[in-house]
């Protein structure tokens, strides 16, 4: 236990106290209701997963803007063997359809040293035309052009036996954390939602999907191949004088990042809308790729990055209400910024601080609703100011976006 | 040593296309056989297609948004500043136009100057954003151009529209329509003194000319001023730039300014043509291809140009397809591979070019030796 994660739990507890009694005082349930937070769960998933990938390329030194032509090649992939073979069969070729869109990208930049940027936003043209094109040569006549046929079949799904009312052994335990929930006792109710919201229902591909995070960092930072993809990602030229296959290394790392991209396809088609429809990533793969920077080039930051997204659009979805309350935590949250600055005597960034803080209280108690076309553009507006923010304090791998030529001088 | 190069040079350069093109060819047969089609057939029947006059008035009607969108992309790059934000920047720039549109009643030309240059305001201003965050706090103009773009496609766009939407549109989200004052006339008359007969149905935009007046700047302000210079010279090395005294903050800001206007102008040719008025169906993704045609046209006026042209061919020649059965999706996979592996044979013909030159040099090198030891 060190003092920094002493201390972030220490705001996260205060954070989510702040919320909670706004929960309270604006009569606002859906803010921490178990309902909430697992919509926020499964749709943060697939922007996560895009944005693990987007982790795995870019600490091995190749900045991956494909990430959404992975994505839609993983719900196309994931839809077809959803559709022919059944459910996991869509699982799993939603993540060969991604690496085999990871692996063209890793020729491309690796083998021949093309410009990483220019050859994502060749993959994504190519995602979007081949996904297409197939659908309309396998499911054309079935479905029309831009849609496939229902995946029949479920994944399953699984709930903690005594905290959220798991079965076990066919004895069906009590639900703790709904009951809880349910007493609507300020702080307590709300911290049994969130818990209820991540412990009850979560389909299986969801708890695959959410073991990935550890998992990457565990492989990343705790084993030799890690510390080799690292050190590709940091100084390719040092690597290989260590003896590390720098072009295999990056291959195998951004074929992986692919396949962890249609793993978010393939989710956002078995999980969601049951069928591949074109235009369903809806820009995914970029929202993940900025909440990956977000996230700094870390797991943990980046769960926390696509939580942040999968939320707003959980809100969106389920609670408009709640959605103008966030108008008042903005408020709070800006208050609190504003204080700091007071504290610490810097002038200009209070005021600057303060003044956004009274607008948007203002905001907040003269209307009863938050225009509904503009909830949509709350979590990019937030990363955007996240980066206006922080962006000092985020530090990518050294070589990323660095074309590497064995054998070639610095 | 140098004459003896240069039909070789000549050779190289014209190499790296060629070898595009065969690359794209070649995939695209393979796509094809693979669905159970004849290549040839499909090639020649484009190629009739797309040479009618028709479509050729067509193909240049659609390569001129992509041409605006391809410069707006490549001002960038020639700093290497990657605006991908230019869908978002276009998108905004048709929203607030075609609000303004309609409320005008003064002397047509003026009507559409100003509708223009609203439209580039607002373009700049969104991309303006993306230079400042870059300039005073290091953020990565990629991503926040990214965000930008989300930003205005995922509602602040249709939040403004739904302020100022038209009431006789019924279910319809639509600004009211721009009177035929605030429109753009056709080129057809033009056409046909030209001794070209127009058939029916065909329109060429008359926005064509402010494109190739776009195009025009673009070379002035490049390669012939002192912006267009040290933007250069910032994009090949920063740090002798900024040591010369060209402030990298500054440029990054202003490159992004002259990026957004260009890019605001990009969808105007539709708005203030056959469309004339903004409807929630009208053309997305017109940045998207503007990288595609940038990066194939090497930033330069007239490779985009001819860039914008062949994607407009394509797209255009790509309708005959669906009579025949064929999905006209091909194309979207020849237009990836294309983007692909253009970049791919230019650094093949990159690295030929510098091995033959390092064989040179040494050589060179090896003969002075010889003559040293000799004298």
């Amino acid at each position: 236990v060190t003092p920094r994660l002493v201390r972030t739990l220490a705001w996260a507890s205060i954070g989510f106290a702040v919320v909670a009694l706004i929960a309270a005082a604006t009569d606002t349930a859906g803010l921490t209701s178990s309902g909430t937070v697992g919509a926020a769960l499964r749709l943060s998933l697939p922007i996560g997963l895009a944005g693990l990938g987007g982790l795995w390329s870019e600490r091995a030194g190749v900045i991956n803007i494909g990430l959404e032509g992975m994505l839609i090649l993983g719900t196309w992939f994931g839809a077809y063997g959803g559709v022919e073979l059944g459910p996991w069969w869509g699982v799993l070729f939603g993540v060969l359809g991604g690496a085999l869109g990871g692996l063209l990208h890793a020729i491309a930049t690796v083998r021949f040293g093309v410009d990483h940027i220019i050859s994502g936003v060749a993959i994504n043209l190519l995602g979007a035309g081949v996904a297409r094109y197939l659908n309309i040569v396998v499911f054309g006549d079935r479905t029309g052009a831009t849609q496939s046929p229902r995946v029949s079949g479920h994944l399953g799904s699984v709930s903690v036996p005594f905290l959220a009312g798991g079965d076990l052994f066919g004895w069906h335990t009590p639900d703790l954390f709904g009951w809880f929930e349910r007493r609507s006792w300020v702080i307590v109710s709300d911290l049994a939602g969130v818990l209820g919201g991540l412990t009850r229902g979560v389909s299986l591909v969801v708890v695959l999907g959410v073991a990935l995070f550890p998992l990457t960092w565990w492989v990343l930072w705790r084993t030799p191949f890690g510390l080799r993809v690292r050190s590709v990602g940091e100084d390719p030229a040092a690597a290989e004088s260590l003896g590390v296959d720098v072009y295999r290394m990056k291959t195998i790392a951004v074929t992986i990042s692919g396949g962890l991209s249609g793993l978010g396809g393939a989710i956002l088609v078995l999980l969601f809308a049951g069928i591949y429809r074109e235009g369903q990533t809806g820009g995914r793969g970029f929202i993940g790729l900025a909440a990956m920077i977000f996230g700094n080039w870390n797991p943990a930051g980046l769960l926390l990055g696509s939580g942040l997204f999968g939320y707003t659009d959980a809100l969106q979805l389920r609670d408009e209400h709640a959605i103008h309350t966030l108008l008042l935590l903005v408020a709070v949250l800006v208050g609190v910024m504003g204080a700091r600055a007071v504290v610490r005597g810097r002038v200009g960034p209070a005021l600057l601080w303060l003044g956004a803080g009274t607008a948007s209280f203002l905001w907040w108690d003269v209307t009863d609703q938050f225009p509904r076309q503009l909830v949509g553009t709350t979590p990019h507006i937030v990363t955007l100011l996240v980066l206006v923010f922080a962006s000092q304090r985020l530090r990518m791998p050294a070589a990323d976006g660095l074309v590497y030529r064995r054998g070639e001088a610095r | 040593v140098r004459e003896r190069l240069r039909p070789e040079r000549l050779l190289l350069a014209l190499a790296a296309p060629a070898l595009a093109v065969a690359i794209a060819a070649v995939v695209s047969t393979l796509v094809l056989l693979a669905s159970g089609h004849g290549p040839l057939h499909v090639y020649r029947s484009m190629w009739d297609f797309g040479t009618q006059t028709n479509s050729i008035i067509s193909m240049v009607d659609r390569a001129v948004p992509y041409y605006l969108a391809g410069l707006a992309v490549a001002v960038g790059f020639k700093m290497n500043l990657f605006n991908i934000g230019v869908e978002g920047q276009y998108y905004l720039a048709v929203v607030v136009a075609a609000i303004l549109a309609p409320e005008l009643h003064l002397w047509a030309p003026l009507d559409v100057t100003i509708i223009c240059a609203a439209a580039m305001a607002t373009g700049a201003v969104w991309a303006g954003i993306a230079g400042v965050l870059k300039a005073t706090r290091g953020v990565n103009e990629v991503i926040s151009t990214i965000m930008l773009n989300n930003v205005v496609l995922l509602g602040f766009g249709a939040w403004l529209v739904d302020q100022y939407r038209a009431q006789d549109a019924g279910l319809q989200v639509a600004t009211r329509p721009i009177p035929a004052a605030g429109r753009l006339p056709d080129l057809n008359r033009w056409l046909e003194h030209l001794g070209v007969t127009v058939p029916p149905g065909a329109h060429l935009t008359s926005f064509v000319l402010v494109a190739a007046a776009v195009g025009v700047a673009y070379y002035v302000i490049l390669f012939r001023t002192r912006l267009g210079f040290d933007l250069r010279a910032s994009g090949l090395n920063p740090w002798a730039a900024a040591s010369s005294g060209v402030d990298p903050k500054g440029m990054a800001v202003k490159v992004m300014l002259l990026s957004g206007a260009i890019a605001g102008l990009a969808g105007l040719s539709f708005l203030l043509g056959d469309v004339g008025r903004y409807t929630t169906d009208f053309p997305t993704g017109l940045g998207f291809t503007g990288i595609a045609v940038a990066l194939l046209g090497r930033n330069h006026p007239v490779g985009v140009g001819l860039a914008a042209l062949l994607w407009g061919f394509m797209e255009r020649s790509a309708q005959t397809l669906d009579l025949q059965g064929i999905p006209k999706e091909i194309v979207t996979i020849m237009q990836g591979t294309i983007v692909l592996s253009v970049v791919v044979a230019y650094e093949i013909v990159r690295r030929v070019q510098l091995a033959r030159q390092q064989q040179e040099v040494s050589l060179q090198v090896d003969d002075e030796r010889v003559a040293e030891a000799l004298a």
